[in-house]
């Protein structure tokens, strides 16, 4: 048992506990039953789930490579409206339009990475944003394909069915949060083995210091392509799901105020660890749900929590405890 | 046909003659502290606002004078209490302390002035066509691109003449050498920002007397100006000008054929630029990797 | 020694948030228990920031002022009705996800909401699916209660068709048939469009336009178009801060001694917002607070200007009706369960003290949409007070604009 138990220790990412897996999962999996007496509802937990792999798979780029994309919500948005097409104009299926999703952000991620690899900093990130920004035109304007202003719609979940084996996650909340959650699981176990990989020390090395990367002779260039590559894949497949969710997909969903969004539960979960975008994601999607309903002057109070995060809380919650241990 | 080319022409410089005065103030920003300002739009509304509630006192003109001055004041304020503070750190903190500051000048002018759409008086001569013929061209307007031909003449004056403005552009090339010179470096910060606010702030005066003020109205006017500045080439002041005439025109030129994508029009030279040549127009290699 | 500070400082901080967080969380249950008899809810959802936060606005003060009076009178089948209003933010994700946590956390019998068609749209698919009696007070587009009408939703504000069919005669009959339309690129501005030709070619007229981007400045270039083209009326279907800037251009460039200036909505709150140069032209309103001749809107005005201090506007008359409906269809089905309120709603009628206009106002049971009187009139610069910006020129009943319901495209299905 004991050496059962070593082996997967020695094959979790760095700075994971055993007992903080099981005890995170543990939370995951029973949401349904706490959530609601704290005053939530399952269809917040879904959508903590699916920011929560948005932000996760933009830490990927943000935190693990030390670059910094304020666009990443155009590959969300790209692959919400990937599985709404999907459904709406080719195949009634789930799994096919989530496909779609997924390759349609991921490819225009990887397509643009390419045109702006070698610019760095803050050009870079004006770049993204303004990327971002020309999908989100055209998701709006181009009425008869997208539904324009109005978002897209007239499509929903579809049960996914194998032969005698059908999910039908087209009704109920709590069921469809399970499937996100599996859904959830495997692109973080996918995630995970790629920052634990040779591929993943690199790029933590390019964030450490590029110029010593590239006396090395590794490509700097092309590793923060693939990097930036992957994560729109992951925020991509967060998009899909988010799609999937509200039977919907709607152009805001691509607009850099959504980036913004992403980018800010990252930085309050803690940049540089690997759950800490999720525990962001929780802490926004719950106090703006909780603090929109309290008053219309949200605005501000989410404005705040940016301003005090970046000037008192830059390292984050679990950045934070992670400099209290170290 | 004389009075459509004409018209055209007029059109594409006064739409560009905007987004050059926003993205100046915007690029001045970027070049100096390397800080994106998404709060600048909501700036630009700031000095409308201000500019509406100072109208009755200090009539048209005095607002127009003082607005864009105590738009920068609150530029100073912010830059010295919160900006300041995150210089040397990563950009991703600037860009979201901005964009939060953004939320709450958005969410303060909404709850001072009211949801609604708010008008701004002009002095009535200055709604007046100027010649029977040439009814599309009023006053107001020529008056909107004097002011923006003076003041950005004004700007450039003072960056190629004036110490504090040698000091901003060497600043912009390379700022710890000037800092070893001698040169108090964040009070040439503070005062770099506190321009581009008041380049913003005269926008929003200006725009208000054209389109009227409501909490977001400087949301569209962002954008362009980003694109303005990648067009023309960050780190480049002219690059910025010619960036903002360049996508003005090409907006208005494109309304006359096909008006529904006169908005696409600037994406797709963002594209252009970004494929052909990414360092933008008059960018220079190796500003900003 | 800072860094000690400021170490401390974040924890307090930390352990601040987290106080809160658990007083909240604790605090909820106990609130709820200590409460009396269950009252009954109804959730609203409309965007109260982004650029339609002045009309939802206006319909929840409407809700909250119907509320008041609902309680009043003894409330709703004997229990006190409560109003719980949340934001959509004009995004269609956080209105479905207010909508589910109206339902599901909240437990609302009824649902309103929202002024932004797509949002209203979105929201009647969770509704749908989870059987849930649903009101829209203002969401404009047509498939609504058309094509993709549902048993439980019902409308009050009219569909384009109405808007556009109504006030069409009149402009034909004071001005002519030749037109021009300033039309925003997106679904709400085509259907307007579609509408008015359709209703204007019936007339034999004919027609020019263009289409313009949703967020257009500048008018320029069309409004030159326009004037080259010689029209009877410019047709100005622009919403928003768009329609207010085009109705400033178009009196900058002197163009209302060539032509006249129409259109279906021009709302109050637009109407406040513009210079008087611009507040001009032939608009439909869908109800007009100024009815001396019906007593009943005059007690409401006056009550009501005492109360909220304000004139109301149709978006306040759309909320305010919105609740009464609720209470009209629950006194009659005897019951607050979807299916029964929507049953007891077709065909309802609306009492004087509720309509707020003459004639009958009733929920057309083929479609659930609201037949009220459509306010076709003038506006003007303020005349013998700050609201009194419109005079009323003709009262076209609603099912007359509509047209039949075989035309709206709608197949209602019963619930099972």
């Amino acid at each position: 048992m004991s050496t059962a138990l070593a082996a997967i220790k020695g094959r979790l990412p760095e700075g994971q506990d055993l007992w903080t897996l099981i005890g995170i999962w543990a939370l995951l999996l029973t949401v349904p039953f706490w959530l609601p007496m704290l005053g939530g509802y399952t269809a917040l937990a879904s959508k903590v789930l699916v920011f929560g792999l948005a932000a996760m798979g933009l830490n990927m780029l943000l935190g693990f490579t030390g670059v910094l994309s304020f666009g990443h919500a155009a590959y969300f948005g790209l692959g919400a409206y990937g599985a709404g097409l999907t459904l709406r104009y080719l195949v009634h299926s789930t799994p096919l339009a989530m496909i779609a999703g997924v390759l349609f952000g991921g490819l225009a991620g990887t397509l643009f990475g390419m045109l702006i690899a070698r610019r760095r900093g803050v050009y870079f990130a004006m770049c993204t944003i303004a990327f971002g920004q020309l999908w989100y035109y055209l998701a709006y304007s181009w009425n008869d394909f997208t539904g324009g202003f109005d978002g897209l719609r007239d499509f929903h979940r579809e049960p996914i069915g194998i032969g005698p084996l059908t999910l039908d996650i087209s009704q109920g909340e709590t069921r469809f949060y399970f499937f996100t959650l599996a859904i959830f699981a495997a692109a973080i176990g996918l995630m995970g083995l790629l920052l634990r990989s040779p591929f993943g020390r690199t790029l933590l090395a390019i964030r450490e210091n590029e110029r010593r990367a590239r006396f090395l002779g590794i490509p700097v260039e092309r590793h923060i392509w693939m990097s930036f590559s992957i994560s729109c894949f992951f925020t991509a497949l967060a998009g899909a799901l988010y799609a999937l969710l509200n039977n919907f997909a709607d152009p805001l969903t691509l607009h850099y105020s959504l980036s913004g969004y992403f980018v800010v539960m990252t930085v309050i979960g803690g940049m540089r660890t690997f759950w800490g975008p999720l525990l962001g994601a929780a802490l926004f999607v719950m106090l703006q749900d909780y603090i929109s309903s309290m008053t219309v002057n949200w605005m501000s109070f989410i404005g705040v929590i940016f301003i005090l995060v970046v000037l008192f809380f830059p390292r984050g919650l679990l950045g934070m405890k992670r400099r209290a241990t170290a | 046909m004389t009075q459509v080319i004409l018209f055209n022409v007029t059109n594409g410089l006064i739409i560009g003659a905007f987004y050059v005065l926003m993205a100046l103030g915007l690029s001045l920003i970027l070049n100096l502290s390397n800080v994106i300002n998404f709060a600048h739009g909501n700036f630009l509304a700031l000095g409308g606002y201000l500019a509406y509630t100072l109208s009755p006192t200090l009539g048209y003109w005095g607002a127009l004078l003082i607005s864009p001055l105590l738009t920068a004041l609150i530029g100073v304020v912010v830059e010295r209490t919160m900006i300041r503070r995150i210089y040397n750190r990563d950009p991703v903190y600037s860009l979201l302390l901005t964009f939060g500051l953004a939320f709450v000048i958005q969410d303060a002018s909404r709850y001072i002035w009211g949801p609604n759409g708010l008008p701004m008086g002009l002095p009535a001569m200055l709604g007046q066509p100027i010649t029977e013929n040439l009814f599309f061209i009023t006053w107001y307007r020529i008056f909107m691109v004097s002011i923006v031909i003076v003041t950005v003449v004004g700007l450039f004056a003072f960056l190629r003449y004036t110490r504090v403005g040698l000091r901003i552009r060497a600043g912009t090339l390379d700022l710890e050498t000037v800092a070893t010179l001698g040169v108090n470096v964040r009070n040439l910060r503070t005062f770099n920002f506190a321009v581009g606010c008041l380049l913003a702030g005269l926008s929003g005066v200006l725009a208000a007397g054209q389109i009227g003020l409501n909490p977001n109205m400087g949301d569209d006017l962002l954008m362009p100006s980003f694109i303005a500045i990648i067009v023309g080439g960050a780190g480049s002041l002219i690059g910025t000008l010619f960036g903002g005439l360049l996508i003005g025109m090409a907006a208005a030129l494109t309304t006359v054929v096909y008006p529904a994508a006169s908005e696409a029009v600037i994406y797709g030279i963002l594209m252009l630029v970004l494929l052909i040549r990414p360092r933008g127009l008059l960018g220079e290699e190796g500003m900003f990797s | 020694m800072s860094e000690i500070n400021t170490t401390m400082r974040r924890r307090t901080l930390l352990k601040a948030g987290i106080a809160l967080g658990a007083s909240q969380v604790i605090g909820a249950p106990f609130i709820i228990a200590s409460r009396g008899e269950e009252p009954v809810k109804i959730g609203m959802v409309n965007p109260l920031t982004g650029v339609l936060s002045a009309l939802a606005q206006s319909e929840v003060d409407g809700a909250k002022y119907a509320e008041a009076e609902i309680n009043k009178k003894g409330g709703i089948l004997g229990r006190q009705v409560q109003l719980l209003v949340e934001d959509s933010a004009n995004d269609v994700g956080t209105g479905v996800q207010k909508t589910r946590k109206l339902i599901d956390r909240d437990q609302v019998a009824v649902i309103l909401g929202d002024v932004n068609s797509g949002i209203a749209y979105a929201m009647s698919q969770v509704t749908f699916e989870k059987k849930v009696f649903h009101i829209v007070p203002g969401g404009h587009t047509d498939p609504i209660t058309g094509t993709n009408c549902k048993w439980n939703v019902f409308r009050v504000c009219n569909t384009t068709s109405m808007d556009t069919a109504a006030i069409t005669p009149e402009l034909v009959k004071r001005f002519g048939k030749k037109w021009f339309f300033i039309t925003p690129d997106y679904a709400y501005g085509h259907s307007l469009q579609d509408g008015f030709i359709k209703a204007l070619t019936k007339l034999g007229g004919t027609y020019d336009g263009d289409f313009l981007p949703i967020n257009n400045t500048d008018f320029s270039a069309t409004l030159i178009k326009a004037k080259a083209y010689k029209p009877n009326v410019l047709l100005n279907n622009m919403g928003g801060l768009t329609q207010i800037n085009c109705m400033k251009q178009f009196t900058q460039f002197g163009m209302q001694k060539e032509m006249a200036l129409g259109g279906a909505l021009f709302e109050i709150e637009s109407i406040r917002a513009c210079p008087p140069e611009a507040q001009a032209g032939w608009w439909d309103m869908e109800w007009w607070w100024d009815q001396p001749k019906v007593p009943e809107v005059v007690k409401f005005v006056a009550d009501y200007r005492a109360t909220a201090k304000k004139t109301p506007s149709a978006r306040d008359w759309f909320g305010y009706v919105s609740m009464h409906t609720v209470r009209l269809a629950a006194d009659k089905a005897k019951s607050i369960e979807g299916p029964k309120l929507a049953k007891a709603l077709e065909d309802l009628e609306l009492p004087p003290d509720v309509a707020l206009q003459p004639g009958k106002v009733r929920y057309r049971a083929g479609d659930h949409e609201l037949m009220p009187n459509i306010f076709v009139g003038e506006a003007h610069p303020p005349k013998s007070g700050p609201d009194d910006v419109f005079t009323v020129q003709a009262l076209v009943p609603g099912e007359q604009a509509a047209g039949s319901v075989a035309d709206t495209g709608c197949k209602m299905e019963q619930p099972a």
